[in-house]
């Protein structure tokens, strides 16, 4: 995409959501659209990120909360079950670790640098409830 | 026609409306909200934005988030510009000039709570006295949290703002909030409302019953902020329980002005102490000589909620 520099910007913009006009948005899941250049899920904030949560498939029980209360947008759920998650939007909040109910969670907050295989190997066991 | 949503599994299918990628700040309960109200339904929907947060994060240039017919308009304005494109949608149907006159669309302002409990307020009550067909949704997160934390007449007394700064001296804002609730409802608007994004079934409801509304409605939601109540950015749905479950946000319903109906009644109330306790702001209440702020807090809650009770049980 070209970039106008500050002085050729012309006061008031349309930005286009998609690249048709006539787009089914209700009916069409996000892979299927046709974004525009403009629109911001063209773009990433995954360099917002110290902490990023790492999805376990095991445990989880496809209760939805995470995406929810998600606020990027990030959580990838479809026909009801949660799929993993869209690394180029999550800012690492950790709001979906932090609802997670399973025990142990199925979301957990590590930092960026660590590999998701080798974190996966090492999830934490059931905690026992404290009598 | 509004979308029927049973469970959350159920609405997790909706396929996404606002997109990800905006920048607020990581854990900003603003864009739950948004969220919550653009996949809560399948009409289109025509969006005037107030300056503040939402607006200034969601469409920097050349990017946008929003996959509705959005617009930004001026800090005072939101309310007039949803109000002057539906004067026009309904002339257009009436001419016969739309080229889809069947499908539904609904018109949606947002403002934050500078924007509509000081700036835009009287635009807002113009709005709601001329007798639109939409709907306003206030982002209260209880301060210009934009433009660096100044406090607004929605800020809570007690509250440390830039501003109103605690120190040695004062105890941070010394006015009390607006009921901007109560204001709306005197109004005469048909369908008044206040909710939280940790209840997401009520928000949802109420959202569904707003568009569904004919008339201008006014929907108050907390969004708490991590950045100037000074939480943790993970802490957004812990403290948005703790702020309804001790009752300083109560979920109540005001409909044609007078009928209340409270939506949400927490089974253990918690004190406000303790939702205080987990925010940055109200961190100096917790000295000695500052208690008493604490304390007539917790008899305004008290009394406050008395109130809805008692005006729930007598329907008026």
């Amino acid at each position: 995409m070209e970039y106008k520099g500050w002085d050729q910007v012309e006061a008031g913009a349309v930005l286009p959501s998609f690249e048709d006009k006539n787009c089914d948005i209700v009916g069409q899941k996000q892979e299927d659209r046709n974004y525009a250049q403009t629109n911001s899920y063209t773009a990433s904030v995954a360099d917002w990120r110290v902490f990023k949560p790492v999805f376990n498939k095991d445990v989880c029980i496809d209760c939805q909360n995470c995406w929810v209360f998600c606020p990027d947008t990030a959580i990838v759920s479809r026909d009801k079950a949660m799929l993993g998650i869209d690394y180029d939007h999550c800012k690492g909040c950790g709001i979906c670790a932090e609802v997670c109910p399973t025990n142990p969670k199925s979301l957990i907050m590590f930092f960026e640098n660590e590999e998701n295989d080798e974190v996966l190997s090492q999830w934490p066991e059931k905690k026992k409830k404290e009598k | 026609m509004s979308k029927i949503i049973k469970n959350l599994k159920q609405f997790s299918t909706s396929n996404d409306r606002f997109e990800g990628a905006h920048l607020l700040c990581p854990g900003c309960a603003h864009s739950i909200i948004v969220r919550e109200l653009l996949n809560c339904t399948d009409d289109n929907l025509v969006i005037a934005n107030a300056t503040g947060c939402l607006e200034v994060c969601t469409a920097v240039y050349p990017h946008t988030s929003w996959d509705a017919s959005w617009i930004h308009i001026g800090f005072e304005n939101a309310a007039t510009a949803a109000t002057g494109a539906e004067a026009m949608y309904k002339t257009l149907k009436k001419k016969g000039r739309l080229k889809d006159p069947d499908k539904p669309v609904k018109f949606v302002a947002f403002g934050g709570d500078g924007a509509t409990y000081d700036i835009g307020f009287q635009f807002l009550s113009g709005a709601v006295e001329r007798g639109h067909d939409f709907t306003y949704v206030c982002l209260d997160n209880e301060v210009y949290a934009n433009t660096g934390g100044q406090r607004s007449s929605s800020t809570p007394r007690g509250s440390s703002t830039t501003t109103t700064p605690a120190g040695r001296v004062s105890y941070g804002n010394k006015k009390y909030k607006k009921d901007i609730v109560a204001i709306m409802a005197a109004h005469g608007a048909p369908y008044v409302a206040q909710v939280a994004p940790n209840k997401w079934k009520d928000m949802v409801k109420k959202y569904q019953k707003a568009l569904a509304t004919e008339g201008p409605v006014f929907i108050n939601a907390m969004s708490a902020c991590t950045t100037e109540w000074k939480f943790p950015a993970d802490q957004t749905i812990d403290v948005s329980d703790l702020g309804t479950d001790s009752l300083v946000f109560p979920l109540y319903e005001i409909e044609n002005g007078s009928k209340l109906t409270i939506t949400y009644r927490p089974k253990n109330i918690v004190p406000v102490r303790d939702y205080l306790g987990v925010q940055g702001r109200f961190k100096h209440l917790f000295k000695k000589e500052n208690e008493h702020i604490i304390t007539q807090m917790q008899k305004d809650v008290d009394k406050k909620w008395e109130m809805l009770q008692r005006r729930e049980e007598a329907g008026v």
